[in-house]
């Protein structure tokens, strides 16, 4: 756990990989294997067999025959087969066909002139130490070019094409023919050293002719162990399966040489072989069938063992499994702080963080102790100063271990609140999807999340589940809380804006509480005050008579700084309701002079969470990202309390229109319906006017669709009006806090158009959609679009075509989540090791440069706004703004 | 090129998205490779066989600065090292 390096531990420099040759193989084999047989009939292992007791242990209790180790110390001992005859090994067909095209066929040489060889191989030796590539593009090309020789330089001899037959069979086109194993493994021996390194290989770990087997190591057991199932049947690996059909063949080969047996069979034998070691390398080849099982599942041999998400790179290596975690459903809270979790106390009492007894803390220590692991703040496990480690669950006397404790000891205590801990939601595609959070322990069975957070993680409570992880370590608890507090987060790098901001019932609830129409009494300004623990005085009342009123925006100001100042357009500001400066009459221009909020209402201009230049985005930035917690979870708990207080609900009766509405519906509806008809009469005739770059047919339906689109937001225009602007749903739109104007459309006058893949729709029968519609009708209703409201009721044929342009929305997003997951893995894999260094340059980690410049400008866009370091207009209105 | 008989000749270094590729002096190359502290096998590379350091007439271990339009720092200087690609001789 330490990161330096200590005397007796050594540091990997460099790592050289290298093919076993044959007297390596045999060197450090323990035994040769030589039969299939893996059991005798008393179910002890056979010598000689795939289980011999030589190649290692894997019960427990038993002792290595090789080592005298045990399961715990035994780290398993390879065999070998020592095969009857040579075959291929088949992860290095591709060097093995560049061996022999390269190389003459009598004299071995490398078909390169000597001198050229010379110098290809100093040029190699220097490239390689600067340019890696490029030592890579020249000894390529050094291999066609010794490829495209005809008669070999050296002896004189003529060349032939040599074919590769997938999998592993080379054929020359010449006098030889297939070329067997032991020719090729004859060839590929007869090429010298300096040719070798001539084609960038290294002869001294690599010698071709080891490409070929001759002898097949056999892995220890601990590799392959065998399964006893609970009927007390033995279930061998795959490998062990698949070793046993290499056997089997190589026996029966070896049985037929001996023998004498004609060519043909030998030869099939030799095939068989050769096809078991293959597959027992790579059970996925191109051209040759999977061996399989008796299942007919196909085996897991070595290279599937290692390969794709769930093989040991993937799988084991870069993604374990840990200890120290917990997940569990998501639920919401508003009212602890953004920077906190809420932890059901059956978790926070299974998970622990190991606390080291000094002299300050250890009677808290003896009293998780002495709470044992059942009683809620306890401790699971004491480690005394020896290291050994005393389970809390099997002690009968807690008093005398807690007694026993003294400095030096670790306590493995439950968790408390404050704690640090790691907080996840896959898919992990950002840094703000794992983020500190401080524990807060809570009743319940759900882990609780503020829900100012929800839009980092993008997570809702439909069920979601996250994961939570315990730092184990004083450098870890002391990393995340430094760097992956919350409250680190709220700007993003992203947008460089907040992330974390004013969502949904904060933003209704802050337009509402900062209105020009909102009052509070002396009884509500206690309570909204209360329920964010404000301590301080309460502002002289903005109306004194008849009774001793507040504003919203009052209260609001309590909680920014007092030299704050800010002005901006609000959200609401639009249509007639429209402010671009502060002389204006509809209190849509938020004006903030010295900490006190003087005009214009808040919402998702001001507050919204992914939005630049809000309150949120300037507390944070000037301030520091405490003063943007701190506003959060006071301003956010105060909006929700008043809303609370003022009733907040959407009803039937917000999006009803009455029925002299629907009758201009019909209207606006029927002059488009005219108008559609008159641009098919128009088409038919031929005397549509085309859409530049666009067919004929393609213009109409341009055309059409226009029509539709304008037809419907007439209608909402017109209907509309009827509605109340200032009833709860439309507080949700202009707002900002959900849903838009359009959707007030699609529930109250019109669905408009239902598409496919950007057109109206089309599938269906020939030439119509349903068979309700004339063949040929391409009207407005018989290509999807719904006239009906939600509110008035879709007909029958409508919900059809909403369902069918439902379903693609669904479709879409369950396809574009694979590709562009797959996509993100692609750049993170190449982009994850390069680092910004101190002076502003990209590197790799070989120290290449990438980027002269990070960005090119240097510039950070979590600390920008909008691109850039530094705004002046902000700056002036921070300083100034309050003179204005 | 062999064989390029075209009667009007282009040059890539005039076309709209190419940008301006010149080749810096040795001793300049020196002083900028101090001034970042690079090793000229840590620059990024362009092969002698590129296009555009053909036309410039560029020679393994030439230096060569590229400018650049850039989206967020509006003007982007790069260098290349020249590198050699072992092709016939």
């Amino acid at each position: 756990m330490s990161y330096y390096i200590l005397p007796n531990e050594k540091e990997i420099a460099a790592i050289k990989m290298g093919i076993l040759s044959p007297d390596m193989i045999r060197k450090m084999s323990v035994t040769a294997i030589v039969t299939a047989e893996v059991y005798t009939s008393e179910a002890t292992p056979v010598e000689g067999g795939l289980m011999d007791p030589r190649l290692g242990v894997i019960e427990p209790g038993q002792t290595c025959k090789t080592c005298g180790g045990t399961i715990r110390t035994c780290p398993g001992h390879f065999g070998r087969v020592e095969l009857a005859m040579p075959v291929i090994h088949v992860s290095f067909v591709p060097h093995i066909y560049d061996y022999l095209r390269a190389t003459c066929r009598t004299c071995g040489r490398l078909k390169i002139p000597e001198e050229e060889i010379d110098r290809f191989i100093r040029l190699g030796q220097k490239l390689k130490k600067y340019w890696p590539q490029l030592a890579k593009s020249m000894y390529d090309y050094v291999k066609k070019k010794a490829m495209n020789q005809d008669i070999c330089p050296h002896c004189g001899a003529r060349q032939y094409k040599i074919r590769l037959e997938k999998p592993y069979t080379f054929i020359e086109e010449g006098p030889a023919g297939e070329l067997p194993p032991t020719v090729v493994r004859d060839r590929l021996a007869r090429i010298p050293n300096r040719d070798v390194m001539a084609m960038g290989y290294d002869p001294e770990v690599a010698r071709p002719e080891w490409m070929v087997l001759t002898v097949l190591p056999v892995p220890p057991i601990n590799v392959r162990p065998t399964v006893v199932l609970e009927s007390g049947l033995r279930a061998e690996d795959d490998l062990t399966h698949k070793l046993a059909d290499v056997i089997r063949a190589n026996e029966r080969l070896k049985d037929a040489i001996q023998s004498g047996s004609p060519e043909a069979i030998i030869h099939d034998l030799w095939r068989l072989l050769q096809y078991h070691v293959a597959t027992y390398f790579d059970n996925e080849l191109p051209g040759a069938p999977p061996a399989k099982r008796k299942s007919g599942m196909p085996l897991r041999t070595l290279a599937q063992r290692l390969k794709g998400k769930e093989g040991r790179f993937r799988g084991n290596l870069s993604g374990k499994r840990v200890d120290f975690s917990a997940r569990t459903v998501i639920s919401p809270d508003p009212n602890i702080s953004i920077n906190e979790v809420g932890v059901p106390v059956e978790i926070a009492m299974t998970l622990t963080v190991p606390e080291r007894v000094t002299p300050w803390n250890i009677d808290e220590m003896r009293k998780y102790v002495l709470n044992g692991p059942k009683r809620y703040p306890g401790a699971n496990y004491v480690i005394d100063t020896m290291g050994r480690r005393i389970d809390l669950r099997y002690t009968t006397d807690l008093r005398k271990i807690a007694e026993a404790l003294k400095p030096g000891y670790i306590v493995e205590r439950h968790l408390i609140d404050g704690d640090i801990v790691l907080f996840n939601r896959q898919p992990s595609l950002h840094r703000m999807s794992i983020m500190a959070h401080k524990v807060r322990v809570l009743p319940g069975r759900t882990f609780r999340l503020h829900l100012a957070v929800c839009p980092p993680y993008n997570a809702d409570f439909d069920g979601d589940e996250m994961n939570l992880h315990v730092p184990q370590t004083v450098e870890a608890r002391a990393e995340a809380r430094i760097l992956m507090l919350v409250q680190e987060h709220i700007l993003s790098p992203r947008y460089g804006a907040p992330i974390i901001g004013g969502i949904q019932d904060y933003i209704s609830g802050a337009y509402l509480l900062t209105s020009k129409a909102t009052t509070l009494t002396k009884d509500q300004v206690s309570d909204l005050l209360a329920t964010i623990g404000y301590i301080g005085d309460i502002p002289e009342p903005a109306v004194l008579s008849p009774k001793k009123e507040w504003t919203g925006k009052q209260i609001v100001s309590l909680l920014l700084p007092e030299d704050f100042n800010m002005r901006k357009e609000a959200r609401v500001s639009s249509g007639n309701l429209k402010c671009e400066t502060p002389e204006c009459w509809w209190d849509s221009y938020v004006v903030i002079k010295k900490g006190k909020l003087l005009l214009g209402v808040l919402d998702k201009n001001t507050l919204g969470a992914e939005e630049a230049k809000t309150i949120i985005h300037f507390l944070t930035r000037e301030y520091g990202s405490d003063m943007g917690r701190e506003f959060m979870d006071k301003a956010f708990r105060m909006f929700l309390r008043f809303i609370e207080m003022r009733g907040f609900t959407m009803a039937l009766s917000d999006i009803a229109v009455p029925e002299e509405a629907f009758k201009e519906i019909e209207e606006v509806f029927e002059k488009m319906e005219d108008r559609v008809r008159e641009l098919i009469k128009l088409y038919e005739e031929g005397k549509l006017e085309p859409v530049p770059g666009r067919t004929y047919e393609e213009s109409l339906e341009i055309r059409i669709l226009e029509e539709l689109s304008n037809a419907r937001d007439e209608a909402g225009r017109r209907v509309l009006r009827y509605l109340d602007p200032f009833n709860n749903v439309f507080i949700m739109a202009t707002t900002g806090a959900r849903g838009s104007t359009l959707n007030i459309t699609q529930m109250s006058v019109s669905l408009g158009q239902q598409s496919i893949r950007g057109k109206r729709i089309h599938r269906g029968y020939r030439d119509r959609t349903l068979p309700h519609f004339k063949p040929g009708d391409i009207g407005p209703e018989a290509r999807g679009f719904v006239k009906s409201s939600f509110y008035k009721g879709l007909s029958p044929i409508e919900t059809f075509f909403h369902a069918a342009g439902g379903r693609e929305g669904l479709v879409d997003t369950a396809v574009r989540t694979s590709q562009s997951g797959y996509m993100q893995r692609r750049l993170i894999n190449s982009l994850q090791d390069y680092i910004v260094m101190q002076d502003g340059t990209v590197r790799s980690l070989y120290g290449e440069l990438i980027q002269f410049k990070y960005g090119e400008d240097g510039v950070d866009p979590k600390n920008s706004i909008f691109g850039e370091p530094i705004s002046v207009d902000r700056i002036i209105e921070k300083h100034l703004g309050w003179k204005r | 090129m062999a064989g390029s008989k075209r009667k009007t000749k282009f040059s890539v270094l005039e076309h709209e998205l190419v940008p301006m590729h010149e080749i810096v002096p040795p001793d300049e190359a020196l002083k900028i490779l101090r001034e970042l502290g690079l090793k000229p096998t840590e620059l990024p590379m362009i092969k002698v066989t590129d296009p555009v350091a053909m036309e410039l007439g560029a020679k393994p271990g030439d230096l060569i600065r590229i400018i650049r339009k850039s989206p967020t720092a509006g003007v982007a200087i790069y260098y290349r090292y020249v590198v050699p690609v072992i092709t016939k001789k």
